[in-house]
This record gives structure tokens, C-alpha cells and sequence, in this order.
């Protein structure tokens, strides 16, 4: 999103409405973490839901805070790539482990 | 020479060429510490066992310092907002208090860490510790850099609002968005760290 000062007051002044919600949202949703922690869950479950809960958060600061909901086609380029990478990056120590797909001890 | 696309945008990418650095500087850092985050599921998946990080943690200040960073987030993108409106007073208020923000997450980090060497409980300890003490460290530089970055637009790097409000509105943008970013790494370093 490239803007100019001054030419969008309007516009701003929706960003703010949506910044504060969004902020709302992220402190809901810090509690919850913390709550879902305090259930004592098995850990597959407890890893899940955290993760989930942190997607979200994470979601809500890149879209709206970082403003990627409305952004060039470039830059979702370079973060799909970046995401390539990222899975790739995470997946090697599953691949690689012994008894993994790649090793068999 | 000027340097060139800071306010107009490049007819082939569609945007500044400031606004592309830092996202493509952003990607790299996803790496930096995805390489981090692949470490910790390889040594925590390799370990007989793994203590939940509650039992280790402080889990209280760790959630205090989480609301600290998500409202230093909201208080960056206000200071950009106000800046949009053409307000630099209110600028430098939400500027100023993003700043401290960030130096309250430092000070409770301090905390966080004399406790734990207090304690005798140092990288060396455990895997744990060891992971423990790296992410948070990498991250805490993180926040240090960005303070030092949003320290200078709110001081001596403000003067170019005078000049080129445009530009400087940009800088303020993309300060913004590796900010963001440090919020964003933090909100998934607690609970992995912390909560499980």
C-alpha cells in the first residue's frame, strides 16, 4: 500500500477503527493461549491449538497491521517464495531424522 | 543524487523501492529464524524428554510482555496513521510511546534473565535453556534495533517531515513493518517457549 499523506483522511480514519479491533482481537486471543495452556492437554493437542491460536494472531498483525491485505502483487510473490523456503526449512529435520524418510537406521 | 523511487512508485514493480527492500530484508530474517525454529522441533523431537516451559518460566511476566509488544504494534501503526493525517505532534507521541513500549519488554526481559542466572540456570544447563536463551536473545536484539531505528525518526531523522513528508512517511512505514514483524515472531515464540 503506497499513500500519500493527507490525500486519504477517510480512508485513515477506517484503518484506526480496524487497527483498534484488531488490537482487541490479539489481547482475546492472548488470553486464550494462556487459558488453552492451563487445561493441561496431551501435548499433540496442546501443540495444535497453540499453534492455531498463533496463526491467527500472526495473521491478523501481517494483514492488517502490515497492511499485506491490500498489497502489491510483488511483494505476495517474494512471501510465497519465502513461505516455499520456510516449509522446506521445517521439513528437513522430519525428512532427515533417523528413521525418517530419507534415513533408516 | 537523489535517491530514486523513496516517493514515487517504479512503474514495473508498483512500488518503492524502499517498501521492496524491506520486505525482501523481512524474508530473510523469516529464514533466519525459521532455521532457529527448525532446531528447537529437531532437538526437542530428538530429546528422551522436555520439560513443559511453564515449569521453568514465568509464564505471568511472559504474557505481560506479549500485551507490552501487540500494543507497541498498535501504538507504531498510529504513529504511521498519524502521519497519513498530516500530524506530526500525534506522530511523535505514538512514536515516543512505541519506544518506551519496547523499552518496557527489555527491562521485564532483564528481569526475566538475572532471575534465571540467579538461579544457576544458564545456556549451558539444558537443550532447553540453550534454545530458550538463544530465541529470546536473537529476538531481544530485534527489539533493540527497531528502537534504535524508531528513536531516530522520532529525533534527528524527524527533520525530513519539514522537507519531504512523503518520504519521511515512508521510512516511518517500512520501520513499521520490521516492528510488526518483531511482534509477529514474538507472538509465536511464547507459546512454543513458554506453554508447552
Amino acid at each position: 500500500m503506497e499513500a500519500t499523506p493527507g490525500d486519504h483522511a477517510v480512508d485513515i480514519d477506517r484503518h484506526v477503527r480496524v487497527y483498534i479491533t484488531v488490537f482487541v482481537a490479539l489481547m482475546v486471543l492472548t488470553i486464550v493461549t494462556v487459558a488453552i495452556s492451563r487445561l493441561h492437554l496431551s501435548v499433540p493437542v496442546a501443540v495444535t491449538f497453540a499453534l492455531l491460536v498463533a496463526i491467527i494472531k500472526g495473521s491478523l498483525v501481517a494483514c492488517y497491521f502490515m497492511h499485506l491485505i491490500s498489497e502489491k502483487k510483488l511483494i505476495y510473490a517474494v512471501l510465497i517464495l519465502t513461505a516455499a523456503f520456510f516449509v522446506a526449512l521445517l521439513a528437513l529435520p522430519v525428512v532427515t531424522h533417523s528413521n525418517g524418510f530419507w534415513i533408516h537406521e | 543524487m537523489d535517491i530514486p523511487y523513496t516517493v514515487e512508485v517504479r512503474r514495473d514493480t508498483g512500488l518503492t523501492n524502499g517498501k521492496i527492500g524491506i520486505w525482501l530484508f523481512l524474508a530473510s530474517e523469516v529464514m533466519l529464524f525459521g532455521a532457529l525454529f527448525a532446531s528447537y522441533i529437531l532437538i526437542r523431537t530428538g530429546a528422551p524428554s522436555w520439560p513443559r516451559g511453564d515449569t521453568i518460566l514465568n509464564v505471568p511476566l511472559a504474557t505481560f510482555n506479549t500485551i507490552v509488544l501487540i500494543a507497541s504494534s498498535v501504538t507504531m501503526v498510529m504513529a504511521w496513521a498519524s502521519l497519513m493525517r498530516r500530524r506530526f505532534g500525534t506522530f511523535r507521541i505514538y512514536m515516543g510511546a512505541t519506544i518506551l513500549l519496547g523499552f518496557v519488554f527489555l527491562v521485564v526481559k532483564y528481569f526475566e534473565y538475572s532471575h534465571k542466572f540467579h538461579d544457576g540456570l544458564f545456556p549451558s544447563t539444558s537443550n532447553f535453556l540453550a534454545i530458550y536463551f538463544t530465541l529470546t536473545g536473537l529476538h531481544m536484539l530485534h527489539v533493540i534495533g527497531g528502537m534504535v531505528v524508531n528513536a531516530y525518526f522520532w529525533g534527528p531523522g524527524a527533520k525530513l517531515w519539514k522537507t519531504n513528508p512523503e518520504w519521511f512517511t515512508n521510512r516511518v512505514e517500512h520501520s513499521g513493518l520490521f516492528w510488526h514483524f518483531v511482534d509477529l515472531v514474538w507472538i509465536f515464540l511464547f507459546p512454543t517457549l513458554y506453554l508447552l
